[in-house]
């Protein structure tokens, strides 16, 4: 595919860097996402782990609890992915290590979610409610 | 510039050698400083939902770990991180969006409102789940 734009056009909509405000905009749309859910866990969680192992496995088991488990992990993730890339190009210039840092950021943040996603998964779909 | 499409002047970056200290700058700094603590916080928050799923004996070692003193220790300072970062950045949409509370007495004011409000909310968080449930 051809390109219509003109190099201008893509310097107004974009930079030089091929990335304008998304980015930004972003990090504002999950934080709109948390000022809900973070709230929410930590009131639920309060009640849900105070008899123990099996009121914390009911709690995370019903389909509502579940399903905004599921939104928390990927908002804060998410979020937490877009505040650090911007801390490490912030702090780190030297090259090599910025790369390394940014990449690192990446794979832990998917690590987390993967874990984070499977295990509320598993609860849910293994009491079969 | 004098050709391009911007209608409102671009933001100044902050920075320590031409910004006097104030208590904003003080915000910013501490909403920095609480997003990445939180960011290893989420390593924990995991930890815990993995020891779930992983079975009793699993949850088990989680609860005599959270159950320990410092552990209480660090659960208390994340959720004042948690309630700071909350109420913070509560005000960065405000600004971002309408536009509200630039004015920097206003701003000055609404950082130290953020500073005691994550303390308490963190204090009433935890005398929440000590005390009332």
């Amino acid at each position: 595919m051809t390109r219509k734009s003109t190099p201008m056009g893509s310097v107004r909509g974009l930079g030089s860097a091929q990335a304008g405000t998304e980015h930004f905009i972003h990090q504002r749309v999950s934080a709109i996402a948390l000022a809900v859910l973070v709230p929410w866990f930590i009131f639920s969680v309060i009640h849900a782990t105070k008899a123990g192992y099996a009121s914390a496995l009911d709690w995370t088991a019903k389909p509502w609890n579940a399903i905004l488990l599921i939104l928390l992990f990927s908002a804060a993730l998410y979020h937490m992915r877009l505040g650090l890339q911007t801390v490490i190009e912030d702090y780190i210039a030297k090259s090599g290590m910025r790369q390394a840092l940014l990449i690192l950021n990446t794979f832990a943040v998917f690590a987390l979610m993967a874990a984070a996603l499977l295990s509320v998964l598993k609860i849910w779909i293994g009491s079969g409610v | 510039m004098a050709g391009s499409g911007w209608t409102d002047p671009r933001p100044l970056s902050p920075h320590l050698q031409v910004w006097r200290f104030h208590m904003t700058m003080l915000a910013s700094i501490i909403h920095r400083a609480t997003g990445v603590a939180m960011y290893f916080g989420a390593f924990l928050i995991t930890a815990w939902i993995v020891a779930l799923a992983s079975g009793p004996e699993a949850y088990a070692i989680a609860d005599v770990i959270i159950n320990h003193f410092l552990a209480q220790i660090v659960l208390f300072a994340w959720a004042v991180a948690v309630m700071f970062h909350l109420a913070n950045g509560i005000r960065y949409l405000f600004w971002d969006g309408p536009k509200i509370g630039f004015d920097p007495n206003i701003a000055s004011l609404i950082s130290i409102v953020n500073f005691g409000f994550s303390v308490v909310a963190a204090g009433a968080i935890y005398g929440y789940a000590v005390f009332a449930v």
